[in-house]
């Protein structure tokens, strides 16, 4: 049964890794995330379907229990916010490399350091270019409202399986702290046979199944990178997912992801109303990115200016994806400032059409 | 002798059928070897094999999940009791058990060691010290005995700047998850026969969710003590075991 | 007079550690000088006195050794 309610993001997250059948949530408090694991210890979802939820004693803990978990073909989650996820960091390129699916929710805080507990975009290179050891990518996913914080959870958990893959939810303060309307979905059962790569006790007459990232042999470790670029390939094949806005007509483009998106259609509603035709792509996915929605927006438009609430982060994929075809330039407010639309309508028109 | 005795009804003694047949990479004399052997002849007896799960940590015996045919995951450096919580809590029914050297429990992973015991988690928490870091090469371990040469303390360690050996076992006795903890040693029949009785303990008291099981053994490293393997048992007996007496230290309450 | 016994050496696993020789009470093994093709010297039997007691075996890092015992 679809059920409506108002629902604080991070809250409406939790309960959607309930409903999307998840089997073990461990996390570690730190704001602004902490909700998360707040609301699953009042849920006690343990009675409602079986799923367990532990307080570890830190980030890099949780991380490995979901990584035990995940051995385990079970639907394991974490979640946790900037300077927390930089201690999971470890953990997740280990899930890489073991080839392990699982959810990490990261919602985002100002940094670098401890930096601040206000919303920012600032670890959108951490999630999208690594940020743990070693060649791997994660999927991103990048929700704008609490609707799709809820959504991309079930979304999350079955790329995650269907490619034997980390995925992270890149939320930030904002969403997680506001409350909307937010449509739930039924709830899904959680599964009771897992995979054949599962760790759950040797079956007579099959060998033993070993969880590892290790390969001592480089000949072996280069097959398991080319292993895992393949499987990359085909994600940024199939997976890609954003929304355009307003782009049929547009002389300019705005790119933006997350809460910077919500503000930039406001500001772009202010451009229309003086005449300026600026449309919008809103990467969903960041990993893998919407190369080609940009490459054949780079031959319409005149200039694109990517609004992020970070020193410029995003802008680097929008400048590859077009490969110098038209103008990139970035506006952001960082250190926890939010821009505005006044501002990001001015840079438009500084940046990009006057510049 | 005229008769021959080699035939299956005489049979007393052979490799158990829970270690796969990979020659193991330890060096010769290696106390990874009998203490890999003890745990998995438990497993065996008590006919657990296919309800089993195995943690493997950093050092020596990253590569333990070759040996043990049983299911088993290769944890980050020191995380192995934080992996085999998260095994435990979504198989509580299943058997866990962690194996580890004292750089990976005692160092690393000291956090994660306390924590799952004490919250009591069910599982068995193997710990192997030989007060060095072999696989790297010899170097200074958390257990490593004051004035012991390794090669990150060549003069001998020095407790003043280097700090003092760390005995986690007593301190993991301390914590009201730990049900039974125990230090053990393989290098003699008598020891090791001990030793794996001791790990059964452990694993029965698993089966009634009874909390942590932490057994040590303390085990020698002939290649970094410089020694030959006969003669690093020997140097065990007389310079570990006084620092670390064998015995139990927490023993059910019953 | 001990019962009478009888061990299998796996030549090829065996790393010639000699962990094993000075707990047989029997002193019926030692290592060999011939050496497998990892270059060890590997375990022999040097006579005929083993009583099956399996001390060797259980100390063995490698689980080289099978030990048989007349029943």
């Amino acid at each position: 049964m679809k059920e409506l309610r108002l629902m604080k993001g991070n809250e409406a997250l939790a309960e959607a890794a309930i409903r999307a059948g998840a089997d073990a949530y461990f996390g570690y408090p730190i704001t602004p995330q902490s909700e998360v694991i707040e609301y699953l210890m009042a849920e006690n979802p343990v009675e409602r379907t079986g799923m367990v939820v532990l307080q570890a004693e830190s980030e890099v803990a949780a991380i490995n229990m979901v990584y035990g978990a995940a051995g385990c073909g079970k639907k394991a989650m974490t979640s946790s916010s900037s300077p927390g996820i930089s201690l999971k960091m470890e953990g997740i390129s280990y899930l890489a490399g073991a080839e392990l699916p699982c959810l990490i929710v990261n919602v985002v805080r100002g940094g670098p350091g401890l930096g601040t507990i206000q919303p920012s975009q600032s670890d959108y290179f951490q999630a999208v270019k690594g940020g743990g050891h070693g060649d791997y990518k994660l999927i991103v996913l990048a929700p704008a409202t609490v609707q799709e914080s809820v959504d991309f959870v079930k979304l999350g958990f079955d790329l995650a399986f269907k490619y034997r893959n980390p995925v992270m939810i890149l939320s930030d303060g904002i969403i997680g702290q506001m409350m909307e309307k937010v449509e739930l979905f039924e709830q899904v059962p959680r599964a009771t046979e897992q995979p054949e790569w599962a760790t759950v006790g040797k079956k007579p007459g099959r060998d033993h199944v070993v969880v590892t990232s290790l390969q001592l042999q480089s000949e072996e470790q280069e097959k398991v990178n080319l292993r895992l670029q393949a499987k990359y390939r085909v994600i940024e094949k199939n997976e890609v997912r954003y929304e355009t806005y307003d782009c049929d007509d547009a002389e300019y483009l705005f790119a933006a992801f997350g809460s910077a998106a919500r503000i930039t259609r406001k500001a772009m509603e202010m451009a229309r109303a003086k005449g300026i035709k600026v449309g919008l792509i809103r990467p969903q996915t960041l990993f893998p990115f919407p190369v080609e929605a940009f490459n054949k927006m780079a031959d319409q438009v005149k200039g694109i200016l990517t609004v992020e609430m970070n020193a410029g982060q995003m802008v680097e994929d929008v400048r590859l994806a077009v490969n110098g075809k038209t103008k990139v330039e970035h506006f952001g407010r960082f250190g926890g400032m939010i821009p505005n639309p006044d501002e990001i309508l001015n840079a438009l028109e500084q940046k990009i059409i006057g510049g | 002798m005229s008769e021959n005795l080699i035939k299956p009804e005489n049979l007393v003694y052979k490799k158990t059928e829970v270690l796969t047949d990979k020659v193991m990479h330890y060096c010769p004399g290696c106390g990874h070897g009998t203490a890999h052997r003890m745990l998995a002849e438990v497993i065996d007896e008590m006919g657990i094999q296919g309800e089993t799960i195995g943690v493997a940590p950093v050092g020596c015996s990253v590569l333990a999940y070759n040996y043990f045919a049983v299911d088993m995951t290769e944890a980050a450096h020191g995380r192995a009791p934080a992996v085999a919580t998260g095994i435990k809590r979504v198989f509580p029914e299943k058997f866990v058990f962690t194996y580890q050297g004292d750089g990976d429990l005692a160092a690393i992973g000291t956090a994660e060691t306390i924590h799952a015991c004490n919250r009591g988690e069910n599982i068995l928490i193997v710990f192997i010290n030989n007060g060095i870091y072999g696989m790297t090469g010899g170097q200074m371990a958390p257990t490593t005995l004051p004035g012991m040469k390794t090669s990150t303390s060549p003069r001998g360690r020095d407790v003043v700047t280097m700090g003092n050996p760390l005995k986690i076992t007593e301190l993991v006795a301390q914590l009201p998850g730990s049900y039974f903890v125990t230090r053990q040693a393989v290098h003699t029949p008598a020891n090791a026969r001990k030793a794996k009785r001791a790990l059964k303990k452990a694993m029965e008291y698993q089966k009634l969710n009874k909390g942590t099981c932490l057994v040590e053994i303390v085990s020698n490293c002939n290649s970094g003590w410089k020694m030959t393997p006969v003669q690093s048992n020997k140097w065990m007996e007389e310079n570990m075991f006084p620092f670390y007496p064998l015995g139990d230290i927490k023993v059910p309450q019953e | 007079m001990a019962k009478r016994g009888d061990i299998v050496i796996d030549i090829e696993r065996c790393k010639g550690c000699g962990v094993c020789v000075p707990v047989c009470p029997q002193e019926v093994i030692a290592l060999g000088p011939e050496v497998n093709t990892k270059g060890y010297n590997y375990l022999v039997k040097v006579n005929n006195d083993c009583t099956g007691c399996t001390n060797c075996a259980v100390v063995c890092p490698d689980a080289v050794i099978t030990v048989y015992r007349e029943k």
